[in-house]
């Protein structure tokens, strides 16, 4: 046996991939539906969710892989975080439900179509908020008692959550232009670039908010980032951001790739920050990684499955991207 | 306002539980019958196959899509409402879930894309094997759902340490004694209830003498399937039945509304089960009966709810009234199955309008049934979660009542509005029928990047 596997370190760097392909992908996704109002045009829509229906599902399964994962090899941070964020959870839930089922709706509704349209953008902003809401929810700490949550229904709602809510509403639009640039043909693809400019610089603000907000407010998280020699080597962050964020912008000149990867580039920089300002905790100053974790013979068992698992679903979740690769025409509709 | 938030969690639970479970119950079935029409249609050639694939898949899309939402909905429930349980039992059954997560849920979703939408992307035989896939990705998933909810009802495998569970082997765990049993009766009870949706639909067109092959195809092979599933599911049930006399004596009391152990096995086809005065009312019996089902012997004896305390009895009447209905339509469906195939034999089946009226109306009966087995199953093991280890008031989230009751409020709202309009579109498609030919639609991505990419850069810079 020799090596001693460190499992929660293990498995907060997998439940960390799990919630990042969560972001990126149904980010893309919730980001299109929060675009769909800027166009009128009945043929536009319909092409712009031909380009993400192969997708939406497996995008989804990443947010209960993410909530699973949680309970599986965190029980104890699951059983504080869902009964103190509940109010969110339940709305993101529920705004889920909306915009989900649009996907087969509006293709079979006669008259209702209007109204699903609105179902889906209305769904994916809320859904996005509330993801928002219970990041910031999350890293502002809830109050334990016991191991059990102590606080209100409505602890969570602050101005710094509610800052969060809209900074990641911001992020997945720009996802979700990004990806337009890329998949489309056409307006569409022509339109989403001055959209994607625009939502690049509320993104780089809301980031610069929230960056400079939390090492203010929270004395752990200014130490951790300023205190030498840290501040030599975590400098890194903000300055490859600044790149992401210039390529994004110099790219978005013309229809491509190249901004969508920018843009997850982004995510992933925002995210490598919050986990750099929390580390070791999973619920900030209650419990930490180690402290969450599930019994060891839990872990072991389910990093077997994962081991073998986890690759496969990537594979192929690769391959259906890889089937669907290219541009979606104008006027296309989607089908089966 | 003075609401008990256990009563309310419960409530929402098996609420948004029992919405879900309607369209799992007829996913499962409708993937594995799209599945075969699929290979039907790749190796004999025949176009209806491919025509009835192509209408089926339609409304398996609305039905599936439904049934993601939902699901999604439930795997946060056991975090908002049951964070108790959560964390106790995490170490358990937390697993069996990621597992779920990982061997199921990612493959049907997956391929579920190229099923719908892969038909001129992908070489016939991955978009075949894509169907296939997602059959079984869909009966995977209740392998270990279902497992996590055996568990609950016949724990093994574990010991606690301060409350909290901890696996010790997790063979026994997820083959755990009343598994195999639920499993097999919940599967074949998804099977039977697409396989009745299927049958009404053939009738339905056959009367409106429309779509005539097609529904032929449809009625032949549905009576085919459930003339051997549904006499099954009476000896699955029978034999799980036995092993829960086993191991939840009291459910079975309830469920036979047996409330002395010392009496005899009396079959009460209706009784009015009164928890006041500890017996039934109004009660038509076969003598002997049940001590003939459950023991095989006239003077069997079994254990009746007096020999526990009443706070350790689960609700009676619900028990028993579910268990009589799911079972009644059980028998139903096993004459509606034995005398289509007998019709069929004749050579009479497409003749007798009659039947096929009743049929075309009975799409219901397996969503019916399996409400009606759910209730039995989880009414029947209260006042446990787990059974003798966690009661149900013990598992609840530290959440105030209004939280619950307004969430459950928008629950009700909202999966009211949003799944009947989806069974609406479903009857819409069904009323529109298996139509066109089954060939590939026209292209809409484009196969070419180069040229898209050059076609849109011509297109952005006309727009300058
Ligand atoms: C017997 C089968 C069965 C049972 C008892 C349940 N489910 Fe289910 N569930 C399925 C069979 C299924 C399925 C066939 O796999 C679904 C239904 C339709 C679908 O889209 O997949 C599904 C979907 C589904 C999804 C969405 C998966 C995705 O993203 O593709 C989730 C998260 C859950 N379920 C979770 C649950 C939970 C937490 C349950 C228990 C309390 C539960 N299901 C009971
Ligand atoms: C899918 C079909 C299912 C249906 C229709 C169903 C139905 C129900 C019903 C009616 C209740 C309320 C019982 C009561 O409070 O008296 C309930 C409770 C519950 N069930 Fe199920 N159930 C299903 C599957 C499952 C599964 C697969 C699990 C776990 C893996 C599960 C776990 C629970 C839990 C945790 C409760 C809450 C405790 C309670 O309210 O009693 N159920 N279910
Ligand atoms: C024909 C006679 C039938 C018998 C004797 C029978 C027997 C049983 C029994 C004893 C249980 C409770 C097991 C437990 O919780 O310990 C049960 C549950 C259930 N039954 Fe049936 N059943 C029959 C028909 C059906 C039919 C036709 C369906 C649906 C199509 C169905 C669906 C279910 C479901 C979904 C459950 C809950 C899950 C489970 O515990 O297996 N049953 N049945």
């Amino acid at each position: 046996m020799g090596i001693e596997l460190d499992l929660p370190t293990i498995w907060a760097v997998i439940i960390g991939i799990a919630v990042a392909m969560y972001v990126i992908l149904d980010g893309f996704d919730l980001g299109i539906g929060m675009l769909f109002p800027m166009t009128e045009n009945e043929r536009e829509r319909e092409q712009m969710i031909t380009s993400i229906a192969p997708f939406w599902d497996g995008n989804e399964t990443w947010l209960v892989m993410g909530g699973v994962g949680l309970f599986v090899v965190f029980p104890a941070a699951y059983a504080i975080i869902m009964p103190a964020l509940y109010i969110p959870v339940i709305i993101m839930l529920l705004a889920l439900v909306f915009r989900g089922v649009t996907f087969e709706f509006r293709g079979i509704a006669r008259t209702g179509k209007f109204f699903w349209d609105c179902a889906f953008s209305a769904g994916s902003m809320l859904a996005a908020y509330c993801q928002g809401v219970i990041l910031g929810g999350l890293l502002q700490g809830v109050k334990v008692v016991d191991g059990q949550f102590a606080g209100s229904a409505i602890d969570w709602a602050t101005p710094f959550a509610i800052t969060c809510g809209l900074g990641v509403m911001a992020g997945y639009a720009l996802l979700g232009a990004t990806w337009l640039a890329m998949k489309m043909e056409g307006p569409v693809a022509a339109r989403a670039l001055g959209q994607g400019r625009v939502l690049l610089l509320v993104v780089l603000l809301f980031m610069a908010i929230v960056s400079i907000w939390t090492p203010m407010t929270i004395p752990r998280i200014a130490d951790r980032w300023f205190s030498t020699p840290n501040i030599y080597y975590l400098s890194v962050v903000p300055v490859l951001t600044a790149l992401a964020g210039a390529g994004a912008w110099y790219w978005l000149a013309k229809p491509n790739a190249k901004p969508f990867f920018c843009a997850i580039a982004l995510f992933l920089l925002g995210y490598a920050g919050l986990a750099i300002s929390n580390y070791p905790y999973l619920v900030p100053d209650v419990l930490t990684i180690r402290q969450a974790a599930a019994a060891e013979g839990s872990q072991r068992f389910m990093l077997i499955g994962t081991a073998i698992l986890l690759p496969l679903t990537l594979a192929y979740t690769a391959l259906v991207y890889w089937v669907f690769r290219g541009r979606v025409r104008e006027g296309a509709t989607y089908h089966h | 306002m003075d609401f008990d938030p256990v009563l309310l969690a419960r409530l929402q639970f098996a609420f948004t539980v029992s919405f879900h479970i309607i369209f799992p119950s007829f996913t499962i079935g409708l993937a594995a019958y799209i599945a075969t029409l699929e290979v039907l249609w790749v190796s004999t050639g025949k176009e209806r196959y491919g025509r009835l694939a192509v209408f089926w898949t339609k409304i398996f899309a609305v039905s599936f899509g439904m049934g993601v939402v939902s699901g999604i909905v439930l795997s946060y429930q056991f975090g908002t409402n049951w964070s108790r349980f959560s964390a106790a039992f995490g170490n358990v059954v937390g697993p069996l879930m990621g597992y779920e997560v990982l061997s199921a849920f990612f493959l049907e979703a997956t391929f579920l894309g190229i099923m719908l939408f892969g038909v001129n992307r992908v070489p016939k035989w991955l978009h075949v094997t894509s169907a296939v896939v997602v059959a079984i990705g869909t009966a995977l998933s209740a392998f270990w759902i279902l497992s996590a909810n055996s568990w609950m009802q016949t724990p093994q495998g574990h010991e606690m340490r301060n409350g909290v569970a901890h696996a010790v082997d997790w063979f026994a765990i997820i083959f755990n004694p009343s598994f195999p049993y639920r499993f097999a009766h919940m599967l074949n009870a998804a099977y039977l209830t697409a396989g009745f949706v299927v049958l009404a639909v053939g009738a339905r067109y056959l009367i409106a003498n429309r779509f005539d092959e097609d529904a032929r195809t449809m009625v032949r092979m549905a009576i085919g399937l459930l003339a051997v599933l549904a006499p099954l599911q009476l000896f699955i049930g029978d034999q799980h039945g036995l092993n829960t006399l086993k191991y939840q004596p009291m459910k079975i009391a309830a469920m036979e509304a047996h409330w002395d152990s010392n009496a005899r096995g009396d079959f009460h086809i209706f009784a009015w089960p009164d928890e006041k005065t500890e017996s039934n009312k109004f009660a038509i019996s076969i003598p002997y009966g049940s001590s003939i089902l459950l023991t095989h012997s006239l003077d069997g004896k079994f254990p009746g709810l007096k020999d526990v305390p009443p706070d350790q009895r689960p609700p009676v009447a619900n028990v028993f009234f579910a268990f009589r209905i799911m079972v009644g339509l059980g028998l139903l469906m096993i004459a509606a199955a034995l005398f289509g195939a007998y019709l069929w034999w004749r050579g009479r089946l497409f003749e007798t309008r009659w039947y096929l009226r009743i049929v075309a109306h009975g799409w219901w009966v397996g969503f019916v049934a399996i409400l009606a087995g759910w209730i039995v199953t989880e009414n029947g093991r209260q006042p446990w979660l787990v059974q003798g280890i966690m009661r149900t008031a013990e598992a609840a989230s530290p959440v105030s009542a209004q939280a619950v009751l307004t969430s459950l409020v928008l629950f009700v709202v909202v999966y009211t509005f949003v799944f009947s309009l989806g069974i609406y579109y479903i009857n819409r498609l069904i009323e529109k029928g298996p139509s066109g030919q089954a060939v590939a639609p026209p292209e809409t991505i484009a196969q070419r990047p180069m040229a898209a990419a050059r076609d849109a850069g011509r297109q952005a810079l006309r727009e300058t």
